[in-house]
């Protein structure tokens, strides 16, 4: 089996490359997706909100994901469900299977990494205590409810204010299960602002910010969970344990990029977004092997998926079609004060045409803050924030004239107070 | 009236069932739990001992070395997960180098094969990420790792295609003493066997008082552990046990036979026999004393935690043998470590207690001493082609962490043991043990479930009756809440 490009994973961004790729000239596509169908989690995302930015209007998961699956049609794109990779060797053959057309040796020109990313679960933060039933990562509770049309609760604790979180504590309560709080390790929520106000505020359920659950009761099926405060440190505060009597624990604590098949292969893997190391263009440390949306690093929005993705694609694309520029000089991109990682991590002037794109995540909130690119001690270029939170991601917009300023083959974007200094 | 009943389906049950399973007995096991090695068996550190550990004299040394001997064997003919990998007893200062002397004398004396002890450097050289500050390690290349409860299940296994009768969600409530044996009462049911065996556990001391004088009493003691993803697999490559003290054998870090880390166990006393919640304070424990060995290890890395409870009694070192006051009715109680190491030398020893009692020991003529199983994960690519080709089943992927089929799925739903649970299929498959801890397959392997046995998913619970999943359905479904 022969492509001229594989995509691994069809959910919102392996369709966004796909598409790219195909619009900037590449024919020969194959779409590797391990569910039933296209669209990825969006399928079990039945509620609104998203498509703000892309389409400039407000779709259901499913309804976004029906927008990519409908651009397929006659584009000749071979798309293949219920299929597993289990490997990509170096030079890019993959193994893979299904119950079809069994187990699968293809070669491919270039590669889109497109996994997405899985829940962390309990085990990942170690929450002591008895291990019944009813503990459920707030995505797999989603699938159950919105997939399977199964209730999995009637009294309901949600740790971590993740947005999945929020979003499951107004869809239990829709469903009749009453919500008794969301518990957030620190002291403030990583959920949009948005979804604070329509799934918490509106129906009235709690959020107890740096608290924890410190200990889960129950032989068979969760019984009680129990709450403590958390002091500066994040460690829990003895005497202020409260109780939840509850039969259900819905987790929401955090995302990891699913990268076993690029580590696999020997990709370069950040160890601050737990994604590939990319360049300006989404490419991996491995030649002509791209990465693009959860996979790289989680997203808050699919619309900010769709565009690197988009972005990713073309890329492939124009690596498949012998439209890449060679190499020459190389920047790296170094996390300021308050910057927890950045993607691109390199970036590549020459690939360049009018401007790079670079989003990252800072460390805490601020408000009335600036945001630096400086290169060898000099300021290139500066951009305000009135509001910044960990939980929403930042892009900035550099263009190419300044990485042409850079020194010592390095910027650093950098979180300062807007009264600092130049 | 059956010929003995084997009350409780652990690896000391699974093992004698087996075992007994070769002669021309009728045998029949009573396990409480709705699935076997639900108690102890599937919540320990899975190691193979050597050897060296027990006092010489003790029934603790002369089954340990047999044993180690036998699960090799056994794992091998009935497809169990097994690696010799060795083991290393560190000393970090002059009073550990003395322990490790005498645990090399005790293993010698206990007949363990190709003891050494070797120089920090040497212990360095095979094991770089262990802690340079040590002075010195006993080395045992015959300890091992094994997955526990696939041996039980596997021993299980084959006991039921050989004849054995398994009834599980049966717990005994009372035991009559009858003229040529006893009547084993589960609730309203009843069960004449000549013989009876109380291999229960945590529990063998209540089993034992319902038909004997009080002669042991168990108390758990709990161990709590740390398992950690397959990118930390490699930390180590052999078993790092630290110097025996007065609260056992200490922490240890070793690999699993499925590719992860295991850290731990720490030793506190349990509330209940079934209690086996974690704590912080235990866990916190076990990182800190583990560090000593190891400082390498990840706990981001973290997938699981749990903790199981060892059955001690007032006696160090294992029960095992007829009770005085009720003839026909044997103990094998206070089976603590090596007690997974010991359990096959333990049975085969009893099947001749029981002979020297007067059960008669024939063998049988078609035995099947082996069992097959699909392991999609260690094919060759050649290999799984062809098995897609037999049977389309094993094209589709349930489990992506571990990389399991659907058809190993169905195949273990439809095991001997009839599993019912979703962590029983857990455990037969290891879908559900990755580091997604079953977030992606739960759905599917207890729809799998449902369709092969013809059940609702209400009925199916995650591990024991009662821990149910789902509760109803949704509105939209037509469920009312």
């Amino acid at each position: 089996m022969q492509y001229d490009l594989v995509v691994v994973g069809g959910g919102p961004a392996g369709l966004a490359a796909a598409l790219s790729a195909h619009e900037n000239g590449v024919n020969s596509i194959l779409i590797i997706e391990r569910d039933r169908e296209l669209g990825g989690i969006l399928n079990q995302c039945i509620h609104n909100g998203f498509g703000l930015h892309y389409f400039k209007e407000e779709l259901t998961g499913p309804e976004y994901a029906l927008r990519f699956i409908d651009m397929l049609q006659n584009t000749g794109i071979d798309i293949k469900l219920g299929t597993m990779v289990l490997d990509i060797a170096e030079d890019r053959t993959i193994q893979a299977m299904n119950s079809v057309d069994g187990y699968m040796m293809i070669k491919t020109k270039a590669i889109v990494l497109a996994m997405g990313c899985r829940e962390r679960t309990r085990g990942a933060i170690a929450i002591p205590g008895d291990r019944p039933s009813g503990i459920f990562t707030a995505g797999a509770a989603q699938r159950y409810l919105n997939m399977e049309g199964y209730m999995v609760g009637k009294r309901v604790l949600i740790l971590g204010s993740g947005d999945i979180g929020l979003i499951m504590a107004r869809r239990m309560t829709l469903e009749g299960a009453k919500v008794l709080a969301v518990v957030e390790l620190m002291p403030y929520s990583n959920g949009l602002n948005r979804n604070i106000v329509q799934c918490l505020q509106d129906y009235d359920i709690p959020l107890y910010l740096s608290h924890t659950i410190t200990d889960i009761q129950g032989h068979k099926r969760v019984e009680k969970a129990i709450v403590s405060k958390v002091d500066a440190n994040r460690k829990p505060i003895p005497g202020t344990e409260i109780e939840f009597d509850c039969d259900t624990i819905l987790l929401s604590v955090g995302l990891i990029p699913e990268n076993e098949l690029s580590r696999g292969v020997g990709i370069q893997i950040d160890p601050r977004t737990n994604g590939p190391v990319v360049f300006e263009n989404m490419e991996t440390s491995l030649e002509g092997v791209f990465a693009c949306g959860n996979v790289v690093h989680v997203h808050d929005l699919v619309d900010f998926v769709t565009q690197e993705s988009m972005r990713a694609g073309k890329a492939a694309a124009q690596y498949i079609l012998g439209d890449t520029p060679n190499q020459k000089n190389l920047i790296t991109v170094k996390n300021g004060s308050h910057v927890n990682y950045t993607v691109p991590q390199y970036i590549r002037p020459d690939h360049v045409e009018k401007l790079v794109e670079v989003f990252f995540r800072v460390d805490n909130v601020y408000s009335n803050m600036r945001i630096v690119v400086a290169s060898g001690g000099q300021e290139l270029c500066s951009f305000k924030r009135e509001h910044m939170a960990p939980g929403e991601m930042e892009k900035i917009v550099v263009p190419k004239k300044f990485l042409d300023e850079a020194k010592q083959a390095e910027i650093t974007i950098a979180v300062v107070n807007q009264e600092e200094a130049k | 009236m059956v010929d003995v009943i084997i009350i409780g389906a652990g690896i000391v049950g699974c093992s004698l069932a087996y075992e007994l399973s070769k002669y021309q007995v009728q045998a029949v096991v009573l396990e409480k739990e709705n699935d076997v090695a639900c108690g102890t068996t599937k919540a320990n550190s899975a190691i193979v001992h050597a050897g060296y550990d027990p006092r010489p004299g003790t029934l603790m040394a002369k089954y340990n070395v047999e044993g180690n001997r036998l699960i090799e064997e056994i794992a091998k003919k009935l497809d169990v997960p097994y690696k010799k990998v060795g083991s290393f007893v560190l000393a970090f200062d002059d009073t550990d180098l003395a322990t490790v002397g005498t645990l090399f004398d005790r293993g010698r004396q206990n007949g363990v094969p190709d003891l050494q002890i070797l120089s920090a450097k040497e212990t360095l050289a095979i094991e770089p990420n262990i802690n340079p500050e040590i002075k010195g390690a006993l080395y045992a290349p015959s300890a091992g790792i094994v997955s526990p409860w696939e041996l039980a299940i596997a021993m299980m296994d084959t006991a039921l295609r050989n004849g054995v009768s398994l009834y599980t969600d049966s717990q005994v409530t009372a035991i009559e003493k009858k003229p040529d044996g006893y009547e084993v009462i589960c609730g309203d049911k009843r069960y004449q066997s000549r013989y009876v065996i109380n291999a229960a556990g945590l529990y063998s001391d209540q089993i034992h008082n319902m038909v004997s004088a009080p002669a042991f009493t168990v108390t758990p003691n709990k161990g709590e552990y740390y398992l950690l993803d397959k990118n930390q697999g490699n930390v180590v490559s052999h078993v790092i046990f630290q110097c025996p003290s007065k609260v056992g054998k200490g922490v240890l870090v070793s690999p699993t036979v499925h590719g992860n880390l295991i850290v731990g166990p720490n030793a506190v006393d349990a509330d209940e026999k079934d209690d086996v919640g974690t704590t912080r304070t235990g866990l916190d424990f076990v990182i800190k004393a583990a560090s000593r060995s190891c400082d390498k290890v990840n706990y981001r890395q973290s997938i699981r935690n749990f903790a199981g409870n060892r059955a001690l009694t007032e006696i160090d070192d294992f029960i095992i043998g007829e009770a005085q006051d009720a003839k026909g009715f044997f103990d094998i109680a206070g089976i603590k470590s090596p007690g997974l190491t010991s359990a096959p030398a333990i049975a085969v020893d009893m099947v001749s207690m029981l002979g020297a009692a007067g059960l008669s020991l024939v063998k049988k003529e078609e035995y099947i001493d082996r069992r097959e199983k699909v392991t999609f994960r260690d094919l060759s690519p050649q290999e799984r082609a062809e098995l897609i080709k037999k049977d389309s089943r094993y094209g589709t992927i349930i489990c992506r962490c571990e990389t399991v089929t659907e058809g190993e799925i169905v195949d273990a739903i439809h095991s001997p043991t009839a599993p019912r649970s979703v962590d029983a299929i857990k455990r037969r498959c290891n879908a559900g043990m990755g580091r997604c801890q079953g977030g992606f397959c739960g759905p599917r392997v207890l729809e799998i479930l449902c369709r092969e046995l013809g059940l609702d998913p209400r009925e199916i619970p995650q591990d024991k009756d009662g821990s149910y999943i789902v509760m109803g359905e949704t509105k939209t479904r037509g469920g009312n809440n």
